[in-house]
């Protein structure tokens, strides 16, 4: 028990952190209640510096995983944090205007507290190796999401998008806490590890149970909310628009996260159960993903096409990527091999998207009219005559979700296709190399619009926003993007190191059976 | 570093055109593309010519090294030819601007320099990441020069250039990428260098090698353009300032037939062997039917641009004869249409800017008021008609010829190729048409009466000085150099036909001996058996005389 507090000294940190912030968010004073937001980022810092040196935890089927992820985690929540800055921002000038402070009105250190919450849930789920754990994690990843989607501005849309958010979430955590149970039911085990070698003994006498393979799939599809993905995507538009820009950019990215890094977990325990076919994944549980993933990523970008609303399309174009990703995911993790590893590709994209997404939703967030974000695409038109750096910024990373080579994003995309090549996923790969064509479109419109068409005569013009952060935020994007291309191999090798799969087992297991075989013909022969 | 400074030097002056003045910006890119020129005259010098079907000054860098991804460059004689063409085409581009962008000039050469950098990077390239990436970020400064200096359909336009070739060159990706995964399979090495996996992929079986071609043809096809995917092209040519057009027509287009020299032949030669009579029927409607619709054309851009899909047909055509004669028409004509159409779009582009019409309809008899205009127009529709003695010719008659004597037998042995004189019979009609349509808009165009565009409509338009009636100096500058390589080339075509002819040589006859060791010509072979063999046996007894 104290080996496994000592590879969680970074959620520690984060977890102290969030318990002074929200204490200090109550203070009177608008000084101390604005420092939250930098002790968050000093908490931030320190995380990340312990969690690069964090013993590993060597009973998980990944163990690679919470040594790449949550170092990344903690420089992308550093990242979201600089984009934060609105929050509050109203209530804090009222004060300054003579307003007396009523502590119920302020929303910052609680925002903040939550923030970090959620971003501690995604790091356990890293460490998940029994399903309580990852089921906890995964919830301590979205319950504070439901908060700050409805503080996020205060706005009623913001309010309903909470509600929705919440009670899908609580749909989407009843499912797949029913598979976890028959999942448990099937194997006996709620460990991770138990769970594959029973699995592997099921495999080897006869055939898996059911039920596991039952219990996986509701497992994944309670999960695909989290993720975003076909046939829980529904609640995406509503949510992601009712919300403020950054914390759009907050929901594209860490629940996405964590919901696929509990798939690879759920899915790890199956790796070569069905190694007769040469697949690698059960029958059934390699359909419904295929399915899964061709759905996905078709329907989210159909429904991003039509959009006219920014901040609706990169929400179900959001879908559309988890779709790209479910294709590492089929892919598995092939033992060796960096190039063909779909696990690291997943990994990788997660990132490679993180920061384009990221810098995309604070480019809108940063564009305001009249005080309020930008909505529409129509709103950017000659935005660029005015704001040049924040057109370019959006342009670079909108070009990058595009999958426009050299960005990372078309790195991202490639690393998936080779991936899905690999293992023999030809179709899919050529309906997501259509997808991304498809894609493209809309894309452009958004990089373009900017740059390209008149400003409307309508209304006042559009401002860049009062937040240094944000500014700051999307340089760093917009940076971030070109320059993660450049050293691209750092990601892909960080990811291959995140995605080891126990290949001393799977070689163990072979050699048993080149054992047995052996036994078997000396059998025949005497 | 030899090859990669041609890149950066473009490359960098677009970064310098980031940060300098709308004013400076013009002399800064006229710079930046003469230096390119300059450079690629001295890699040409240095280039030994003995030794021309290898890759020279080959230099590679590591990028993604984990997935196989090095920056890895190289010429060889047919990439030095055509990244020669795309150095001359663009200062000439720069300078045919000057007077026609007034208004975000900064932008405009900008995305020039970068599109520049982009071209040349596809024709160096040895990587085949590097290849794609340069080949697909083309599209990017292309849509910015459609859509915010092109004409009133500009945006749509634009939007379908950008999405069409996307959409091809996804499909490519994963054709490209399944040939790294077999190479993977083959050689246990992860790699995208384009001379390994060559050498694998033909290792694939006919079914793969033609499943590896569709994917192949998705992208460059669209590029070059085929019918029946070439309906990009009228729009975006006609939207485009003047200077997208030429760009788009001297070099852009030969992306795709250098994408299908480069991969498509010898990566799948057995496929290309057994579907060439196809792609060729594709080839000869298009140069037929491109060639009609110019007939009734009554738009002078769009006649240009549909008489460059008739025109790139006789460049796939000569690509899919497979013999050395049609390939090697194949690339003289790249460069040769490339010098012909850019000089035809620069000189439409100077009418445009005296008289806002592109209608053949409104113009007419210009010969009176503008002599020296004429000259040139006259002198470039004559390159492109394939004036025997201008530089068109030689190509056009390689390209035909080699699809007239694909799949014949020459003393008793089989020529390379599955096309035949009927191919050639037909596509030559497109010749003829091309002589029709194009003497048709210059009497109608140059001479006969005068006809004017209504002054008072358009004239609001001029802003600054106003152009001279006839060509400036600067115009001038720009179409003579054109004018004399068109001379020079059709005089001693040796100069490109000589460094072309090893590499072609050795690519036609890798791919006649793949195609015949997995028997595609047996039943040629077995058809002409009686013939072969009297020939043969004729030789012999000529021998023994």
């Amino acid at each position: 028990m104290i080996d496994r507090v000592a590879t969680l000294w970074p959620e520690i940190i984060l977890f102290a952190t969030a318990s002074i912030v929200m204490l200090l968010g109550l203070s009177p004073s608008n000084d101390t209640r604005r420092a939250t937001t930098w002790i968050t980022g000093v908490g931030l810092f320190f995380a990340f510096v312990f969690s690069m040196r964090g013993p590993s935890l060597e009973v998980s089927l990944l163990p690679g995983l919470p040594d790449v992820v949550k170092p990344l985690t903690c420089l992308m929540g550093l990242l979201l944090l600089l984009g934060m800055g609105g929050i509050d921002a109203r209530l804090e000038r009222e004060i300054d205007e003579g307003r007396t402070f009523d502590p119920l009105d302020t929303t910052r250190g609680e925002f903040l507290a939550f923030f970090l919450l959620s971003l501690i849930g995604l790091m356990l789920c890293t460490t998940a190796t029994d399903l309580i754990w990852l089921f906890l994690a995964l919830e301590l990843t979205s319950l504070p999401t439901y908060v700050m989607v409805a503080t996020s501005r205060p706005r009623a849309s913001a309010g309903e998008a909470g509600v929705k958010y919440f009670f899908l979430g609580a749909l989407a955590a009843a499912i797949f806490l029913y598979g976890f149970a028959l999942l448990y039911g099937a194997t006996g085990s709620l460990k991770l590890d138990e769970i594959r070698a029973a699995l592997l003994a099921q495999s080897a006498a006869d055939q898996v149970n059911l039920i596991a393979i039952v219990g996986a799939l509701l497992a994944i599809i309670g999960v695909s909310f989290k993720i975003a993905a076909v046939p829980m995507h529904f609640y995406t538009a509503d949510v992601y628009e009712g919300a403020a820009s950054p914390v759009s950019a907050f929901l594209a990215f860490v629940p996405k996260t964590a919901g696929f890094i509990a798939i690879m977990g759920l899915m790890a325990p199956f790796l070569g159960l069905n190694q007769m076919a040469g697949e690698p994944w059960p029958a059934a549980l390699h359909g419904a993903l295929w399915l899964i993933a061709a759905l996905t990523m078709t329907i989210g970008n159909t429904l991003a096409i039509m959009q006219s609303s920014a901040k609706r399309m990169l929400a179900y174009s959001s879908v559309a990527h988890s779709g790209y990703m479910l294709i590492g995911v089929i892919a598995g993790p092939s033992v060796g091999l960096a190039s063909t590893n779909g696990f690291a590709a997943v990994v990788f994209y997660l990132f490679a998207y993180g920061v384009m997404n990221t810098g995309a939703f604070f480019a809108l967030a940063c564009l305001e009219r009249d005080g309020e974000e930008v909505e529409s695409i129509d709103d950017l038109r000659g935005v660029a005559r005015r704001q040049p750096g924040v057109a370019a910024a959006l342009a670079v990373c909108a070009l990058s979700l595009l999958g426009l080579p050299p960005l990372i994003g078309f790195f991202g995309k490639l690393y998936l296709f080779a991936a899905g090549i690999a293992a023999g996923e030809y179709v899919l790969v050529v309906i997501a190399g259509l997808n991304s064509a498809v894609a493209a479109y809309y894309y452009l419109r958004l990089a373009g619009a900017p740059w390209i068409g008149r400003e409307s005569k309508r209304g006042s013009p559009v401002e860049a926003c009062p937040f240094t952060g944000r500014g700051v935020a999307i340089a760093i994007a917009g940076v971030g993007v070109v320059v993660l291309s450049l050293f691209a191999n750092l990601l892909v090798t960080a990811g291959h190191r995140a995605t080891r799969f126990d290949e001393v087992e799977i070689v163990a297991e072979s050699s048993a059976m080149d054992d047995l075989d052996d036994q078997a013909r000396l059998d025949s022969d005497h | 570093m030899t090859l990669l400074s041609l890149i950066l030097i473009p490359l960098l002056t677009a970064a310098a055109i980031a940060f300098a003045s709308a004013r400076a910006s013009r002399t800064l890119a006229l710079f930046g593309t003469l230096a390119a020129f300059a450079w690629s005259v001295v890699v040409a010098a240095a280039f030994d010519f003995g030794n021309t079907g290898a890759d020279q000054f080959a230099a590679a860098w590591n990028w993604i090294p984990t997935l196989g991804l090095r920056l890895s460059l190289g010429a060889d004689s047919v990439s030095l030819l055509l990244v020669l063409l795309t150095t001359l085409i663009m200062p000439l581009a720069v300078l045919g601007s000057f007077t026609a962008i007034r208004d975000r000039e900064k932008e405009y050469f900008f995305w020039l320099l970068i599109l520049e950098a982009a071209m040349i990077g596809v024709f160096l390239a040895r990587d085949l990441i590097v290849f794609y990436t340069c080949f697909e970020f083309t599209l990017l400064p292309m849509y910015f020069l459609i859509a915010v200096y092109g004409s009133a359909n500009r945006a749509r336009a634009a939007t379908v250039f950008f999405l069409y070739t996307f959409t091809g060159s996804m499909i490519t990706l994963a054709g490209l990428v399944y040939v790294a995964w077999w190479n993977w399979r083959l050689t246990g090495g992860w790699t995208f260098d384009i001379a390994s996996l060559t050498a694998s992929a033909i290792e694939m079986s006919y079914g793969q090698q033609s499943i590896v071609l569709l994917a192949l043809c998705c992208g460059f096809a669209v590029k070059v353009p085929l019918f029946p995917v070439h309906t990009w092209l009228p729009l975006a040519h006609t939207e485009a300032p003047t200077a997208g057009s030429v760009v788009l027509a001297a070099v852009l287009l030969k992306l795709g037939t250098y994408g299908l020299y480069r991969f498509a032949l010898p990566m799948c030669p057995v496929a290309i062997t057994e579907w060439s009579p196809v792609l060729a029927i594709l080839c000869i409607i298009g140069i037929v039917y491109g060639a009609l619709i110019c007939w009734v054309q009554r738009d002078v851009k769009k006649l240009v641009a549909y008489s460059s899909v008739s025109h790139l047909g006789f460049c796939v055509l000569g690509l899919v004869a497979l013999n050395s004669i049609g390939v090697s028409g194949s690339i003289a004509y790249m460069i040769n249409h490339g010098l012909s159409t850019g000089a035809l779009f620069f000189l439409i582009g100077m009418v445009y800017e005296r008289y806002h019409t592109r209608s053949i309809d409104e113009l007419g008899g210009l010969a009176r008021r503008m002599p020296v205009w004429t000259f040139f127009m006259v002198f470039f529709i004559m390159s492109s008609v394939a004036l025997p003695g201008l530089n068109g010719f030689i190509g056009e008659f390689l390209a035909l010829v080699g699809a007239f004597v694909s799949g014949g037998a020459s003393d008793g042995e089989l020529l390379p190729g599955r096309l035949g004189p009927w191919y050639a019979a037909v596509a030559g009609t497109g010749m003829i048409l091309a002589a029709i349509y194009l003497l048709y808009l210059a009497g109608h165009v140059l001479f006969g009466p005068l006809r004017l565009p209504a002054p008072d409509a358009h004239g609001h338009h001029h802003h600054g000085a106003p152009l001279p009636r006839d060509l400036s100096g600067r115009e001038i500058t720009v179409l003579a150099p054109l004018a004399v390589l068109c001379v020079v080339l059709g005089v001693k075509p040796g100069l490109i036909l000589d460094p072309i002819e090893t590499p072609v040589n050795d690519l036609t006859t890798d791919i006649f001996v793949e195609a015949r060791a997995a028997g595609v010509y047996d039943d040629r072979v077995a058809e002409r058996e009686p013939d072969l063999n009297e020939a043969f046996a004729a030789r012999r007894e000529g021998g023994d005389r």
